[in-house]
């Protein structure tokens, strides 16, 4: 463009100036219109998608906050249900057996009362013995010895007697004595089956609490859902957090595991083949600790523990508690193969250590003390860490629920700003469209000045002004010609014109 | 952790196949024992074990000599095809140590140069390898001396070989006069490009690890 100018005469390039001014000042008319109706149609297109990402946002909002109720909703009956479920297995397991319970502590009750009664201690015989001798010390004894035989014989009895009932009286005691200590773990199996008893009814007490919370957890979400849903939201965004961090946790571990195993995968499928840029021994390693990750997933979802999978829930209970032992079983193989693959590495990193000591010519350092520590130590983690990916599940369950509410609100966010964006260009292209009109007219401004010089003395002449041809009045729109207007404002315009 | 997680996006970016033989490389070392140069095997030998050090399972070496008569199957001290099990591949770089100290305690100075002879041993042994990654790594003064009857004045088809000259030592003309090393090393890398190969001098053994940067 600059050579085009730069051979020019001045004058000429003068010249060409004016005659584009006269042109652009003879399409003035057009031009502004063209352009304003072209920002007017972008600003309105631009408003119309910006109320329809408005809308969009609305509904989201709408259908997020359903989502979060029905969550909340079938979270909060989820423990009631389990709830239920504990206060049906205390009643089953202990208030059933009531009436067994109630025969048992009559019979210990009963055999307690026995054993008192028996227990009690019969009262020694008066001493009849003392009137017998006062009667016979009253008998007239002339020679004096009849009374003293008498009553020597009657003092021997009754030294006999004492002593044999002594000897009853000790043996009864005795037996005494033994049905008292007998009846000590009656009262203890008494006492023990009365606190279980009790502690039951406490726990019951206990559930039944918590039910009453619950049920008010569910009521307010039936009756004020606004509230419901900000609570919601909170434990989610929460629970998101939560889990989030649990995840980034199983992620480290899945990684130790899987380094402990890439190596001495190579020796099991060759560490030369590829998948893509990554060796295969690497690509198995890691479906190895996926396959114990999915592994774990079901023996969780069959524990009833996570509820990912409504399939598995609602399987036959006999059926679940199969599944149970077979994802438990693969689990265990799996742990086991760790445990050997780990122990290979350790041997196959002593045996590369070795070759690149040979290689760079270093004197091969003799290992001091234990070196199975490590090689032990790689083995339990390599058992160990199977059983401990399997709880990824329960962050995992978590982080889904609170993951669906966490991307609706950062997706409405995302709508909210589009809509505020798009609402934003829409001005801007408004008064871009004005601002053109400006610039277009700042072009021709010497013809502009002329014109209204000529406007100025002729109204001062008083010379009427004939409308341009051209170009009506830019600033004031347009009077709508009779076809456009509505049949009612025709029908009045037609009786003022009359 | 970067290989973990890219074995973790693998089945984004793949879509599964098996490709053994894509990222594999074979390097032949060929080693010059003509005249004086066979003082500097233990060199020769240290980028050997380098190399021994460097190459990955599924990847080819091959360590052979250049004397009077290279283009010879007799001149190859030792070559394998590393095998991806860990132990066998440790195995393989033992025996491959050991071929390698025989024939630097044992071998006697040639009274020729044939360079272009090796270089056709070599990349015989690299076409049959079938790797897409071959480099002929060349330990020596680059001048070629044949005897009597060897004709080797022919272009060479290097058929997309890198090769990569090592220690080229100047010799006694070359103090002499300059020019001569450095037409002698124009003559080759001309040759080289000519037969469809890349040609470059590394001389500083220090940095080995540019050995078989692309």
């Amino acid at each position: 463009m600059n050579r085009i100018f730069e051979g020019m005469n001045p004058m000429t390039l003068l010249t060409l100036c004016a005659l584009g001014m006269v042109l652009l000042y003879l399409g003035r008319a057009q031009v502004h219109r063209a352009i304003r109706q072209a920002s007017r149609i972008f600003a309105s297109a631009l408003r119309l998608a910006s109320r329809a990402v408005a809308l969009a946002e609305q509904r989201l909002q709408t259908r997020n906050r359903e989502v979060l109720l029905a969550e909340g909703a079938s979270h909060v009956e989820k423990e009631l249900e389990r709830e239920f479920q504990r206060i049906e297995a205390v009643v089953q397991r202990d208030l059933q057996n009531y009436p067994a319970l109630h025969r048992q502590m009559s019979g210990l009750l009963t055999r307690l009362d026995e054993d008192y009664q028996q227990s009690a201690s019969s009262p020694p015989s008066p001493p009849g013995w003392v009137a017998a001798v006062t009667a016979v010390t009253k008998l007239p004894d002339p020679e004096g010895n009849l009374v003293g035989t008498i009553l020597g014989e009657i003092k021997q009895e009754a030294d006999r007697q004492h002593t044999s009932s002594m000897a009853a009286y000790r043996t009864q005691s005795q037996q005494r004595h033994k049905r008292l200590e007998r009846m000590m773990p009656f009262w203890r199996r008494l006492q023990k089956t009365l606190s279980n008893a009790e502690r039951n009814i406490t726990g019951l007490q206990q559930r039944a609490q918590a039910i009453d919370v619950r049920m008010e957890q569910y009521e307010t979400i039936r009756s004020d859902p606004e509230r419901a849903a900000r609570y919601l939201s909170s434990s989610a965004f929460a629970q998101f957090a939560i889990s989030s961090l649990v995840m980034v946790i199983a992620v480290g571990g899945a990684f130790i595991n899987f380094n402990l195993i890439a190596l001495p995968m190579s020796e099991m499928v060759g560490g030369g083949s590829r998948i893509g840029p990554l060796q295969t021994s690497h690509v198995a390693a890691l479906v190895i600790i996926l396959v114990e990750v999915t592994m774990g997933l079901f023996l969780m979802e069959t524990l009833r523990i996570t509820r990912l999978f409504p399939v598995i829930n609602q399987l036959d209970d006999k059926l679940r508690v199969r599944l149970a032992w077979f994802s438990f079983s693969i689990l265990l193989t799996m742990a086991g193969i760790e445990s050997a693959l780990a122990f290979m590495r350790d041997q196959i990193a002593a045996d590369s250590h070795a070759l690149r000591q040979a290689l760079t010519g270093a004197q091969a350092t003799a290992i001091t003390g234990a070196n199975w520590i490590p090689m032990v130590g790689q083995m339990v983690l390599g058992f160990i860490l199977p059983f401990a990916l399997t709880f990824v599940a329960i962050p995992l369950e978590s982080f889904i629920h609170s993951g669906r509410t966490m991307l609706g609100t950062a997706t409405c966010g995302f709508l909210r700003f589009c809509a505020t964006l798009l609402r934003i260009v829409g001005s801007f292209s408004l008064t871009s469209g004005k601002l053109l009109i400006s610039l277009y007219d700042l072009l021709i401004f010497p013809l502009l000045w002329v014109e209204t010089r000529v406007g100025q003395i002729r109204q001062t002449t008083g010379i009427s002004t004939p409308v341009p041809a051209a170009g009506p009045d830019l600033e004031k729109p347009a009077l709508p010609s009779k076809a456009l207007l509505p049949t009612s404002r025709r029908r009045k315009k037609a009786e003022g014109d009359q | 952790m970067r290989r973990f997680f890219l074995t973790l996006l693998l089945p984004l970016v793949l879509g599964g196949c098996a490709d053994s033989q894509s990222h594999t490389q074979s390097v032949v070392l060929l080693i010059d024992t003509s005249g004086t140069y066979t003082a500097e095997l233990q060199k020769a030998q240290a980028i050997a074990k380098f190399l021994l050090g460097t190459l990955q399972p599924g990847d080819s070496l091959c360590v052979a000599s250049i004397d009077t008569g290279s283009f010879s199957e007799k001149d190859i001290i030792h070559k394998v095809t590393f095998d991806g099990r860990p132990s066998v591949l440790n195995q393989q770089k033992r025996t491959f140590i050991e071929a390698l100290d025989h024939f630097v305690g044992n071998t006697k100075s040639s009274p020729y140069t044939d360079i272009t002879g090796g270089m056709l041993q070599a990349v015989e042994y690299l076409t049959e390898t079938g790797s897409p990654r071959r480099t002929i790594l060349i330990f020596s003064d680059l001048e070629e001396e044949l005897a009597k009857g060897y004709v080797r004045d022919f272009p060479l088809d290097l058929n997309n070989c890198r090769v990569v000259a090592l220690n080229v030592t100047k010799l006694r003309q070359d103090n002499i006069d300059p020019r001569k090393y450095k037409h002698r090393l124009e003559a080759w890398q001309s040759r080289i490009e000519k037969g469809g190969g890349s040609f470059r001098v590394i001389n500083d053994l220090d940095r080995l690890e540019r050995l078989l940067e692309n």
